[in-house]
């Protein structure tokens, strides 16, 4: 984080005026005159909403921090004491560990597989193909869908056969286990988060598919032409020319693949409130703190190993950007 | 001559090699295009049948349905009283949309368009907070909307918490980030001579913005409010978070307090969802281009 300020405060040689205030490029040009009114104007179209952001954003994460070194119930001073929450957690707190583990098992299952599958989609799909826009209007779908309706949808799938599930009525229906013995695919704290991964994984292919489809469009076919003439076939021109001029899109789908499995909550909160197999960070948070208990220290320490954990792909997502900025 | 006839038995052979894996292609997103479908076109299907004539039929869920009617619409929209839902919905998302888009294009405007210290700290810090899970800050978040006080006509318990303009106010601040981010990279794109022009003729800041930059974006804009909407629309966790009370939710938060009452009947669970799910889906279909555009203006450079 340290680094990425240090490069964001080291300015492009501008005249420095008053701290905040716009001041015009070096070279001076016949607009760069702006007048007190406008500086002003500049100043508040900035300066309202990045105090509103920060306040409400950053300041909060920060407090978040504060408040984890603290017993704090919501009523009452803050006493603060020291790492309590933290050894409590990691030692103790028997969700904790589950929760952890669940995230990490959602970002493996999208880096292992939805994202390479969106990748595919996106590969299959960028050729000229008879039926290209049905195919990705139909892997798109659920994109646009909300994670809470998703979670219904696909209860109907994993219900029981009690509930007129689909997947246990046809197992049971064709035989291939009998009725009293299909598995119960949402309550069964074994198997669950699998069934919620595929679930997940439903929106979370088409969403990869629709940002890479973008980026391979926007590759120089000279490119391909230059590597078929030299006889390279598909799948080595995708490997060795098409991926590498990529990079930049490969950046976000990474970014986009980690936050997407850091945030997960709707829809196993919609399920069982992310609990009996469906522990995530994010639903221990809520439920220590706000839903169900109000111990809001001991929450903010869980929001904070999370917040741990988000920084690694923000900061590797900025020093990114500023590089492609600075060039 | 033999080298032409070998020639070209190898390009017919090549021929129906590309063929033949053309065909094996389509076979293989068919296949899968079947399995993205199946989930909503069942929810649809189930949403259409009478409970009743499932139960009693000892096939279940795969006995040909003797009737299909609306009558699950009908029941669930009434019975659940889903209008004040949707017409919560409306109020936080319109004033979201437009307030994220008004705000975020003076910010670009200003980033884009001039330059000056802190000129990249800035984007920086929009896009970087845009990546937090909101979870890593919704516990003093909550805490300070119990504390943020609010006057009475936008408040009807004097606070911020619980209250229409709560939810507006996180919607409209996390999703600055974004659309700062894409806007400003859309306005690096465009041509600097038509502001220089303007400003020769002694327009100022305002006016640049509002006369010359606003309408050469409308296309970075038309796309973002469709994103926004959709995103803002398909919102569970703030109104979760931030409404103590269940009937000023929007219609996807809702739905936690109301299948509940479907447990028995997964017919009208399933019109439930399709009904929350077909304001974004009709969205798409109109404007599935703006969708892709919006992703694409997010994802690459300018």
């Amino acid at each position: 984080m340290s680094e990425v300020e240090h490069k964001a405060l080291t300015p492009a040689p501008a005249v420095a005026a008053g701290a905040g205030v716009p001041v015009p490029k070096r070279r001076p040009r016949h607009y760069s005159v702006l007048t007190r009114r406008d500086k002003v104007l500049l100043a508040v179209m900035v300066g309202v909403p990045l105090f509103i952001f920060v306040v409400l954003i950053w300041a909060m994460a920060l407090v978040s921090v504060v408040l984890s070194f603290t017993d704090w119930q919501g009523i009452g001073p803050l006493n603060f004491v020291g790492l309590q929450n933290y050894t409590y957690l990691f030692q103790s707190y028997p969700a904790f560990w589950p929760a952890l583990s669940h995230n990490l098992l959602w970002l493996l299952f999208f880096v292992c597989f939805a994202t390479p599958m969106g990748i595919l989609l996106a590969v299959c799909l960028d050729r000229p193909l008879r039926g290209s826009w049905i195919y990705q209007s139909i892997f798109f779908t659920p994109v646009v869908l909300s994670l809470a309706v998703v979670g219904f949808i696909w209860e109907l799938q994993y219900s029981p056969i009690a509930g007129n599930g689909f997947i246990d009525s046809l197992l049971s229906g064709t035989g291939l286990v009998s009725a009293n013995s299909t598995p119960d695919w949402l309550g069964d704290p074994s198997i669950n988060i699998w069934a919620v991964l595929v679930a997940a994984s439903w929106r979370h292919i088409g969403y990869i598919m629709v940002l890479y489809l973008a980026g391979l469009k926007s590759v120089d076919p000279s490119l391909r032409e230059a590597a078929a003439i030299d006889g390279a076939n598909e799948r080595q021109t995708f490997f060795h020319v098409v991926f590498p001029v990529m990079a930049p899109i490969n950046v976000v789908i990474v970014v986009v693949t980690v936050i997407e499995s850091l945030r997960a909550f709707d829809i196993a909160y919609i399920i069982n409130h992310g609990k009996n197999g469906l522990e995530l960070l994010s639903t221990l948070i809520t439920n220590n703190s706000i839903s169900e208990a109000s111990l809001i220290g001991f929450g903010s320490a869980i929001a904070v190993v999370l917040l741990v954990i988000s920084l690694v792909p923000i900061v590797l997502y900025l020093t990114r950007v500023m590089r492609s900025e600075e060039q | 001559m033999s080298a032409n006839v070998m020639a070209g038995q190898r390009t017919t052979h090549n021929r129906a090699r590309r063929r033949m894996s053309r065909v094996g292609l389509h076979l293989f997103l068919i296949a899968l295009a079947i399995i993205f479908a199946w989930p909503l076109f069942y929810a649809v299907y189930m949403s259409l049948r009478p409970y009743g004539e499932i139960v009693a039929n000892p096939n279940g869920p795969f006995s040909l349905p003797a009737t299909l009617n609306l009558d699950n619409y009908f029941s669930v929209w009434n019975g659940q009283n889903l209008n004040a839902y949707y017409w919560n919905t409306a109020v936080i998302t319109i004033p979201a949309v437009l307030l994220t888009l008004w705000i975020s294009s003076m910010l670009a405007f200003a980033i884009a368009k001039y330059s000056w210290r802190f000129n990249l700290m800035v984007l920086m810090i929009f896009t970087a907070g845009n990546l937090l899970p909101p979870q890593v800050i919704i516990v003093p978040l909550y805490r300070l909307y119990l504390l943020l006080p609010l006057p009475a006509p936008l408040s009807d318990n004097g606070l911020i918490y619980d209250q229409f303009a709560g939810l507006i106010l996180i919607h409209t601040t996390f999703q600055t980030g974004f659309c700062t981010f894409v806007l400003s990279n859309y306005m690096k794109t465009l041509s600097k001579e038509l502001m220089e022009a303007a400003m020769i003729d002694g327009a100022g800041v305002f006016t640049v913005y509002y006369r010359v930059i606003l309408p050469l974006c409308r296309p970075a804009i038309a796309a973002l409010a469709t994103l926004l909407f959709t995103w803002i629309y398909n919102d569970f966790f703030w109104a979760l978070m931030l409404f103590k009370s269940g009937g000023k939710r929007p219609i996807t938060a809702a739905l936690n307090n109301l299948s509940g009452t479907f447990f028995t009947d997964p017919t009208q669970l399933a019109a439930l969802s399709v009904l929350a799910a077909i304001p974004t889906i009709v969205l798409y279909m109109i404007l599935q281009r703006n969708f892709v555009r919006g992703l694409t203006l997010g994802s690459t450079k300018g």
